[in-house]
């Protein structure tokens, strides 16, 4: 009986700064894991106040005074600019799935489209709901 | 002539062992987003800052519960299944396991506390 052998297979390697020249492709795609990561702050902080109004009065005034106050706005002027990011990155996926967009050009249109596009997005937003 | 359909090959292979599903399933969570987040993020940005009162009738309300459900089990699924991918590319072996376990439990904690107070707020 030969013992299995074991095989050491490779991680998916860490090139970008290292390796790589950090280009509009590889920094926009690692953005939208990025964003979709640290939205978890901002869901975190939305259930609580969620639950909390949902419980009772002196449990909404605390998580209201947290969600409303800087550091509230911090996070969630932060979270909205990451949504509307994840959000357009997530269609330029669904976009290059479908197999277009994927000459250097496009693609790198695309990138700076997802960056100044969520930026646009997070004003509008903010101003919306004023 | 090959028998076997391309999908019928992916079936069991990725470093996740589920083929083509997972990729499918991101797919059709974040065709779903694409609708429920920009309607969601205009009734929470317009609800933050009310008093409590105002925030259970807006909660109360069919519509708003609805697309908050939605948002919340969708999401959360999106996001344990994105954050596996993740820990997929950069971990391996018990670390793996072990982060794999706490991001889905934590999507499914946070997604249950959510409805929990959608349906307290609704009932």
């Amino acid at each position: 009986m030969t013992a299995p052998k074991r095989v050491e297979r490779p991680l998916s390697p860490y090139m970008l700064g290292q390796y790589y020249r950090l280009q509009m492709t590889s920094v926009s795609s690692v953005l939208t894991r990025i964003t979709g990561h640290a939205l978890v702050a901002g869901v975190l902080l939305a259930v609580w106040w969620l639950l909390a109004a949902a419980i009772g009065d002196s449990q909404f005034a605390l998580a209201n005074a947290v969600a409303t106050s800087w550091f509230g706005d911090l996070v969630f002027t932060g979270s909205l600019w990451a949504v509307w990011y994840h959000y357009l990155a997530g269609l330029r996926h669904l976009y290059y799935d479908a197999g277009r967009g994927l000459d250097i050009r496009t693609a790198e249109r695309l990138g700076w489209i997802c960056i100044a596009g969520s930026v646009v997005l997070t004003v509008i937003t903010i101003l919306l709901v004023q | 002539m090959r028998y076997l359909t391309d999908r019928k090959r992916a079936e069991g292979r990725g470093p996740s062992h589920t083929g083509a599903h997972h990729h499918w399933s991101m797919t059709l969570s974040s065709a779903g987003l694409a609708f429920l987040v920009p309607v969601w993020l205009y009734i929470f940005g317009k609800t933050l800052g009310q008093g409590r009162e105002d925030v259970l009738d807006t909660f109360s309300r069919p519509f708003p519960a609805i697309v908050t459900g939605l948002v919340l089990v969708i999401g959360m699924r999106h996001f344990a299944m994105g954050a596996t991918t993740m820990l997929e590319d950069y971990t391996r072996g018990t670390t793996r396991k072990l982060a794999v376990i706490f991001v889905v439990s934590l999507a499914w904690v946070i997604g249950a506390t959510g409805i929990f107070a959608l349906l307290k707020i609704v009932l």
